[in-house]
């Protein structure tokens, strides 16, 4: 059986110098597509990716990357807004690294486009009001 | 043309003021000139809506049967520690209070999900708020122990006081080191990955008056969805810091301290506010109304965000350890565009203060002008202003001998 899932990849900062996204694809036969990435050599990283493959092999890829130390989250919970708390500062808009948000130029209101949000969670506790919730 | 604030609130008692708000007279004085909107204009409107780390709120909770004195003993309120060192029944809490088990930045970032600035938000929602307290017990005040639901609506007093609120201009906030830093400016990306500013620039109320003609003690403002006063110069009010040749100053200068009554106030404009990794605090809308009494006052006011400069500062090094240096200068206008060069790199911009609720509050106060159910009022003291040589002083450390 074939799967397909949307992942959030932490890598720690000695990580983020090393290949370990193409080893899922030599050792273990999956395709992936990279939806978003911010990593930097010797900081914390972030990756989004949308990995396909044979379920088994999925497991072992996913097994793989827990074990080099890298923190896995999946996307099936959901991140909305809660209008009636977002002051619409706009501390969020640098944070997010998908630009899920953004200014509305004339009234400069912060906009939240939720089908750019990928669900990392960073935005919620970075956000001083605390409007951004996450649901699992 | 020299109007006075009596004149002035005659024309609103009859309906007539002609009021705009900060934003809206910059086009206006462009379209009409200077000396024609100054003689149109009466009243300018500012507002500005951010994080204000420097406020509290006094309660008088009424004597107890039989009488405590909380004075000296330990008072919680939803958990929060509130200040006791004033007589028997008045409690001060403070925006910045923590539980005491919260783990601070034990864990860090700490999260800081619940504060003193929640509490007041809460009361002023309307919710009951867990009072407990233990007392040592006096003669006259025999009572150690008191667990009670208060509400605002039962208590006799609730008072806001903020001793240092309505920044005149403020940092921008960068991060040079190669760890994300977290700050009261929020969270900040490593090399320079965003900056943060926190101020309503153009809207901003002493921005609009740099040098305090209009705004003095007494001053009767929009405060948290009410009606408050200043009540004083702000703490750290600094008004010879450096300005530009418009009079605005380029660096955080003057502030001001604001009383009200916080019955009146309204939960969306007192926001509990937690700063990952630094601590709770409340987000206040401010707003305060400049009587055009002339036009050198209309001048003032016609400020855009492109004539106002404000430092950046590195809050990696150079702030924590009260460095002068700054990394540059950039106007509101290149802050609000988004993006900002900074050492020859592209650097997205953030806000921590709320243009569009600084907007809100400027129009609601012109509303109540505009309906005659706000008058100005005439300051009783100026703040003191570049004449007083003032500036903040920082803490000369002395040992302790003896
Ligand atoms: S940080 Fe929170 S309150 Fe501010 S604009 Fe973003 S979602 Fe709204
Ligand atoms: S959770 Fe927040 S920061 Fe993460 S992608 Fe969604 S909106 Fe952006």
């Amino acid at each position: 059986m074939n799967v397909s899932r949307r992942i959030v990849l932490h890598f720690p900062p000695n990580m983020t110098g090393q290949p370990v996204v193409c080893r899922l694809v030599k050792d273990f036969g999956l395709t992936f597509n990279i939806l978003k990435a911010s990593i930097s050599p010797g900081q914390e990283g972030l990756m989004v990716l949308e990995l396909s493959g044979e379920q088994k092999n999925y497991d072992k890829g996913v097994k793989y990357l827990t074990e080099t130390g890298i923190e896995i989250q999946s996307l099936s919970q959901d991140v909305v807004r809660d209008e009636t708390k977002c002051t619409h500062c706009g501390a969020c808009i640098t944070i997010c690294p998908t630009e899920a948000f953004s200014l509305e130029p004339r009234t400069r209101k912060v906009l939240f486009d939720h089908n750019k949000c990928v669900v990392c969670g960073l935005c919620v506790k970075a956000c001083p009001p605390r409007a951004m919730i996450v649901y699992f | 043309m020299a109007k006075t604030i009596a004149e002035i609130n005659e024309k609103i008692r009859k309906g007539k003021a002609v009021v705009v708000t900060a934003e809206e007279v910059i086009d206006i004085a462009k379209e009409k000139g200077v000396r024609k909107a100054a003689e149109e204009i009466d009243v300018v409107t500012t507002g500005t809506f951010g994080p204000m780390c420097s406020s509290g709120a006094f309660l008088n909770i009424g004597h107890s049967k039989p009488r405590i004195k909380l004075g000296g003993g330990k008072v919680y309120l939803n958990d929060i520690p509130v200040y006791t060192g004033i007589a028997a029944v008045d409690i001060f809490i403070g925006v910045n209070a923590l539980p005491d088990d919260d783990p601070r930045n034990k864990f860090y970032p700490g999260e800081f999900n619940y504060g003193g600035g929640h509490v007041i938000q809460e009361l002023i929602a309307g919710k009951d708020i867990i009072l407990t307290a233990t007392a040592y017990g006096t003669d006259c005040y025999p009572r150690k122990k008191l667990e009670t639901l208060i509400n605002i609506k039962d208590i006799n007093e609730a008072i806001l006081f903020d001793v240092r609120n309505a920044y005149q201009n403020y940092n921008v906030a960068v991060n040079l080191s190669d760890k994300v830093r977290y700050t009261y400016m929020g969270v900040l990306k490593p090399n320079l990955g965003n900056a943060n500013y926190c101020s309503a620039g153009q809207l901003s109320p002493l921005l609009n008056d740099p040098y305090y003609k209009t705004i003095g003690v007494g001053t009767k403002l929009f405060l948290g969805g009410g009606i408050g006063y200043v009540a004083w110069h702000g703490t750290q009010h600094n008004p010879t810091a450096l300005r530009g040749d418009n009079g605005v100053p380029r660096r955080g200068a003057g502030t001001l301290a604001v009383i009200g009554d916080l019955k009146q106030m309204k939960p969306e404009w007192l926001v509990g506010t937690s700063m990952l990794g630094y601590g709770c605090t409340l987000t206040v809308g401010i707003g305060v109304p400049i009587p055009i009494l002339s036009e050198e006052i209309l001048r003032y006011t016609i400020v855009s965000d492109a004539d106002i400069l404000a430092p950046i500062v590195d809050y990696s090094e150079a702030y924590p350890q009260r460095e002068p240096d700054i990394v540059g200068e950039v106007s509101y206008a290149e802050l609000k565009s988004g993006n900002i060069k900074v050492q020859g790199k592209d650097v997205p911009t953030a806000s921590l203060s709320s243009y569009p609720k600084a907007v809100e509050i400027a129009n609601i106060l012109k509303k109540w002008i505009e309906n005659g159910e706000f008058l100005l009022t005439e300051p009783v003291a100026p703040l003191p202003g570049v004449e007083s040589g003032i500036t903040s002083k920082p803490l000369k450390e002395r040992p302790i001998v003896g």
